[in-house]
This record gives structure tokens, C-alpha cells and sequence, in this order.
């Protein structure tokens, strides 16, 4: 198998995918550079660039599923999709339970997401779960280039509308735009699992809602996507150090969350660690710990999340988000 | 005042302090020392200081992502500009903010990454200050292609409707990020502008003396409580969108172009995917693109420094371009002392 950049993974499926299904369309600023390969296989009618106009070019998005397409609608960050919020919000994500199941929608908006790169707090959000908490929507979140390839494969055959998140210290185009990371003077804290390895060509599709085991422990869980799975299994090569064995879950998808996966495990090991770099409050942690009191289990209980706005300086966003000693300190607590 | 002795000296002056402390900070984003992506506005100082002449203490301005310039031309503290954007706790948001997130509160100054915001932000800096400073206006900044952003436009109609005193600056350099800005624009900027039933004026960036001469018209209109206006601005950013932007390297760099082109040259010729016609104008596309960035870069030089010293003697030049460093290099030196960080 051939080894591919994150990035280069999705666009792989993209392409595969246009191939065979002539419906596919894509289109967002920038998206004639940004995609130039894509362009000069498909042409300008099918890889199209936007003005500035998120609410517009996501809301035609929206009309063109409806009638026929089946589009890639890129917004380049996800903070920016809420100057477009209603199309996703009021319109894609309920017109199939509005007109009885009759009319689907399948939308994917595509977005890089995260930080670990110093560009502050306007540039930098998760935003997952905000997504994910409306009902109607798909939100992907993968963290290899395998899953990234295979979830975007699954992403462009769902009829619903799916959110795809990039991280962007995955992505090594979007990291050279947002971070100057062709600089020799600066570092990030890349994990090099997620930004390169082996994909199968062409993709195989990995199934949306689907979580997987990273690795297997017997003291606690942790639960995490994206970025926050390599630091989770950096942290457990630490505690193994101190005797402290960790399963990691992926869980890849945020909406809808693998209840299974989560109570499995969760069961197996009675303690509950959800590393998101997602808002603590009100999101994908406080689900997970619903998720696990809903069946019943009675398990111990933490998370390492963002408590506020996103610093900009590295050193404050290094503690802002999470990181292999938080995670370290967090299991310990949870342990003892 | 500044130290000049003609308004065009000044004008000069106030140019050149923004230049050499973007410089500055540029130099320092290469160095690492600042994360993330760095919008110097180098080109625009001719819209900035031919604006903000005509403030006085008590008006505002809402900013773009590029807002280093305006905030050094309204008297905010150089030193802490820097600290912030070094990251560091005596900056002027505590190294909490960055560089697309740059505050200044006792001057009514505030900037936005979000493309398009600063428009309505402007709004109710004028509604506030309709109610509380009576007289005082609000300049809002952005790029010519904010103006396709839906609550630019909304916020356009609402200062014409609640007679606003906003006047709306429109940098226009012709570019988004590597988006040709009148290939995604229909009308013209000025001729939207005009639709919303305000007047609008265009002028040369370049020109400072052009840019001061309208702009006091505009800026002394709204004082009188006639509402917004919108000046239409051209200009030239040399460096294009960002420190290090991949459009500018591609056409400067034969390292990049001859990787470049020959994967472009097998993607076009890869006959599973479209068919041959959609391929060709894919193709076309890109190097049409390619074509139309080597063109305005290397294209006249509209430098509105390089402009405005052609109608200054030389020993004023000298005079004011040593004062500006002076500052500057103050500022710097400082800056990196607190952050110690080697000069």
C-alpha cells in the first residue's frame, strides 16, 4: 500500500469518488488553487470557486443536494461556518425530517478544524460539538489517512448532509497556509500517525458511527478524536510507564457516537477519560458522560477539554489544549 | 501634528513608522518568533494614513485581519503590539489576542479575523457614539472582497438607514487569498455602495495626497451628521495575501512551479477522470490564474511611499524617515528586551 499525507488521503476519495459519480460537485474560496488537481481532472464546472459569500455558497450547497447534486461544499475553516450557520442549522439539517423523509439531503461541507499552531482563538476551533448537537447532521472528525480517506468515501455516498473535519496539524497544505510551516524557525507538535500513512488505492469506505480501538488497557478508557487520539496514546505509553493500562477509543464520528463502543468499553474498565479539544462545557465530553450514566454503568468520570476562548500565545495554548501531561494527570486522578 | 512640516510630510511620516515597524514584524514572523499567519498590510499605507488625518480622540475604528497599520497610525502603543504578537503577558491583550486579534479600547480600536465584520462592528460604534460622543464617526477597513460577505452588505443598509456617521474603506488590491476578486464580484464595489443610496468616492491608494484630499470631504460629511459614505481605495500589496502566501512562491520560485507543473500535467491528462474539454479549461484555469499573479506583481509598482517622496526635498525625507526608525527601532528594541529575545 502506498503511503499518503492526511490531506492527500481525502483528496484521493474526493477523486475516486468524482470518478464514478458525475453528480459530485465542488466548490468554496479558494477552491480552484487550493484544488488545482481536482480542477485540471474535472474541469471548472465541477470544481468551482466561490466569492466570499458563506451563507450563500453553503446555502446553494443545500438547494443544489436537493436538486440532484450531490456537493462538496468547502468552507475553509470551521469557524467560519458560523457566518453560515443557518443553512446548516435550519435548512440541511431539517428539510428531510420536514418534508417526511421524502426529500434528503446529501450535502458534505468540508472544513479544516483545530490548533496546536499559534493562530488564536478565531482560527483555531473544534466546533464539533456545536455541530454535532444539531439533530439531522453528520459530523466526521477522523484521525489517520486511512479513516480519512475511507470516512470521506462513506461521507459522499450518505444521503444526509455530513460535516468533515480537517485538522489542520494533520493536514500539511493547510498547516503550511495557517502556520508559515515552511518556516525552519518554528514546531509543532505533528503526530506523525495522523499525518502520513498507508491508504489503500483506490479508498475503502469507513463506515460512518463506527468507532475503533486503538489500543487496549485494562484500568481506564479514554475517549477522544483527531488530533486528541495521538496525544491520548502518547499519554498511555506514559502511564504504562507507571503501570497504568489504557484503552484508547477513536470514536471518528461525533453524531452519531458509537453508544456501543462507548459502553463496551466503558463497562470493561469503570473509569472515563474524554480528551476533546472541543469546549469542555456543553459538548462531546458531557455527551460521553450521559452516554455511560444512560446505561446504566456506574463508572468514574473525567475530562481534559478547552475551558475558554483559544490563547494565541504557544506557550498558553499549549495549556489551553489537550496535552499529554493534562491527560497524564487527568488518568492518574482517575486512578487513584 | 505630526513632525512634518506640510500635511503631505506628515502624511510621509506616519506612512513610513507603518512601514518600518511591518517590516519589523515581519522579520520577526521568520525568525518564529510569531505563530500563525501574518497579514502585513505593506501597500496600504497610503488608504490608512490618508484616512485616519482626519480623526480625532473620541472617533473609532473597526479593523480587518490586517490591522497593524491603522492601530499604529491611531497612537496605540507600538511596544505592546509587538509584546502581543510575541505571545507574551505584557502585550496589549496579554498574548491572549494575536495579530488578527488586536485591541485598543481607550481609542475605540478593534480588529476581527472574520472577513466582513468590521462593517457591522462599525455600525454600532457609530450608533454608540451617536448617543454618547456626539460629532465623533467610525472608519470600518476591508478588503474589496468582504464586500461579497452578506453582513457587509447588510450593514451597508443599515448605516444608510439609521444615517450613520460610518465612513466604509475599501482596500481593494484585486486579490483573495489566490481569487482574482473581479472574477468573483459582480458590479464594483463603488457602484454597490451606490445602490444602497450612499455616496461613494474612488480613488488612487497609491496616492496618499489623494486619499487625504477625499477622504476629509467624507469623514467631515458624516461629522455633520450627513451619514455613511464609502471610499473605494486601490492599491498594491507586494506581499501578497500572507507571509510566505504559496500563490506569490509559485510564480517567484522555479523550485515550486517545476514540481508543480508537471503533476498539474499528468492530472490533466488523466483521462478516468473528466472528459477532455473539461480537462483543457481546468488547465487553462489554473495557468489563466498563474498568469494573472505575475502580472499585477510584477506590474507597475504602485509603492504610495516611493509616491508620495517624489514631492518631498530630500532633506525633509531624510529627516522624517530617521524620526520613523528612531520610533521604531525603539519600540523593537524594547519590545525584544521585555520578551528577551536576542535583536
Amino acid at each position: 500500500m502506498k503511503e499518503y499525507g492526511f490531506g492527500e488521503a481525502i483528496d484521493l476519495a474526493v477523486t475516486e469518488a468524482m470518478r464514478r459519480d458525475d453528480r459530485i460537485v465542488v466548490f468554496g474560496e479558494d477552491v480552484p488553487m487550493v484544488r488545482r488537481e481536482l480542477l485540471v481532472r474535472f474541469g471548472p464546472e465541477r470544481v468551482r470557486g466561490t466569492p466570499i459569500s458563506e451563507s450563500a455558497f453553503l446555502g446553494a450547497g443545500v438547494g443544489a443536494a436537493m436538486a440532484g447534486l450531490r456537493p462538496i461544499v468547502e468552507i475553509m475553516l470551521v469557524d467560519f461556518v458560523a457566518v453560515a450557520l443557518s443553512g446548516l442549522l435550519n435548512e440541511a439539517a431539517k428539510i428531510e425530517d420536514f418534508s417526511g423523509g421524502s426529500w434528503p439531503v446529501p450535502l458534505v461541507v468540508r472544513a479544516t478544524c483545530g490548533g496546536g499552531y499559534g493562530d488564536g482563538g478565531q482560527h483555531e476551533q473544534a466546533l464539533w460539538g456545536l455541530l454535532a448537537g444539531i439533530p439531522g447532521l453528520t459530523v466526521v472528525v477522523p484521525s489517520t489517512p486511512a479513516d480519512g480517506a475511507g470516512l470521506m468515501m462513506s461521507a459522499l455516498a450518505d444521503d444526509g448532509p455530513v460535516v468533515f473535519l480537517e485538522h489542520k496539524l494533520l493536514s500539511a497544505r493547510w498547516l503550511e497556509w495557517m502556520a508559515g510551516s515552511r518556516r525552519d524557525t518554528v514546531t509543532f507538535d505533528i503526530p506523525l500517525a495522523g499525518a502520513a500513512g498507508e491508504v489503500p488505492d483506490p479508498p475503502v469506505a469507513v463506515p460512518i458511527g463506527r468507532a475503533v480501538v486503538r489500543r487496549e488497557g485494562r484500568h481506564l478508557v479514554m475517549f477522544s478524536v483527531a488530533v486528541g487520539v495521538h496525544r491520548c496514546l502518547e499519554a498511555a505509553e506514559e502511564l504504562e510507564q507507571r503501570g497504568i493500562e489504557a484503552t484508547v477509543v477513536d470514536l471518528r464520528t461525533v453524531r452519531p457516537l458509537d453508544r456501543h463502543a462507548i459502553v463496551d468499553a466503558a463497562g470493561a474498565t469503570k473509569r472515563v477519560l474524554v480528551v476533546d479539544e472541543d469546549y469542555a462545557g456543553f459538548g462531546l465530553s458531557g455527551e460521553i458522560a450521559a452516554v455511560v450514566a444512560e446505561s446504566g454503568l456506574a463508572a468514574r468520570f473525567g475530562r481534559v477539554a478547552v475551558e475558554g476562548t483559544i490563547p494565541y500565545a504557544r506557550h498558553l495554548e499549549r495549556e489551553a489544549l489537550p496535552n499529554v501531561d493534562r491527560i497524564v494527570a487527568a488518568a492518574v486522578d482517575l486512578i487513584g | 501634528m505630526g513632525p512634518g512640516k506640510t500635511p503631505l510630510a506628515d502624511l510621509y511620516y506616519q506612512m513610513t513608522r507603518m512601514r518600518l515597524f511591518e517590516e519589523a514584524v515581519g522579520d520577526l514572523w521568520w525568525r518564529g518568533l510569531i505563530s500563525g499567519e501574518m497579514h502585513l498590510g505593506i501597500g496600504e499605507e497610503g488608504i490608512i494614513a490618508g484616512v485616519l488625518a482626519h480623526l480625532e480622540d473620541g472617533d473609532a475604528v473597526a479593523l480587518d485581519h490586517r490591522p497593524t497599520a491603522a492601530l499604529l497610525g491611531r497612537g496605540t502603543d507600538p511596544k505592546g503590539l509587538l509584546l502581543e504578537m510575541l505571545g507574551h503577558e505584557q502585550g496589549s491583550g496579554h498574548g491572549r489576542g494575536g495579530h488578527m486579534h488586536l485591541f485598543d479600547r481607550d481609542r475605540l480600536v478593534a480588529s476581527s479575523g472574520i472577513v466582513g465584520s468590521s462593517a457591522p462592528l462599525a455600525c454600532g460604534f457609530a450608533l454608540a457614539g451617536l448617543r454618547l460622543r456626539p460629532g465623533r464617526v467610525t472608519v470600518a477597513f476591508f478588503g474589496e472582497s468582504a464586500i461579497n460577505q452578506g453582513m457587509l452588505m447588510e450593514a451597508l443598509n443599515l448605516a444608510v438607514v439609521w444615517k450613520l456617521p460610518v465612513l466604509f474603506v475599501c482596500k481593494d488590491n484585486g486579490w483573495a487569498i489566490s481569487t482574482r476578486s473581479d472574477e468573483m464580484t459582480g458590479g464594483t464595489p463603488g457602484r454597490r455602495a451606490d445602490a444602497f443610496g450612499m455616496p461613494a468616492w474612488r480613488v488612487d491608494g497609491s496616492s496618499v495626497g489623494e486619499v487625504w484630499a477625499v477622504a476629509g470631504k467624507a469623514v467631515s460629511r458624516a461629522r455633520r451628521g450627513r451619514g455613511p459614505g464609502f471610499l473605494w481605495a486601490t492599491c498594491q500589496r507586494p506581499r501578497g495575501h500572507f507571509e510566505d502566501d504559496p500563490l506569490l512562491r509559485f510564480i517567484e520560485d522555479p523550485r515550486e512551479a517545476g514540481g508543480e507543473i508537471p503533476r498539474l500535467a499528468r492530472g490533466s491528462m488523466d483521462r478516468s477522470a473528466g472528459g477532455l474539454r473539461a480537462r483543457g479549461a481546468g488547465a487553462r484555469r489554473v495557468m489563466g490564474t498563474l498568469a494573472r499573479a505575475v502580472a499585477t506583481r510584477f506590474g507597475p509598482r504602485r509603492d504610495p511611499l516611493r509616491k508620495a517622496a517624489k514631492d518631498l526635498d530630500e532633506a525633509e525625507l531624510a529627516a522624517l524617515e530617521a524620526a520613523a526608525r528612531g520610533e521604531v527601532e525603539a519600540a523593537v528594541s524594547e519590545a525584544l528586551a521585555i520578551a528577551g529575545v536576542a535583536p
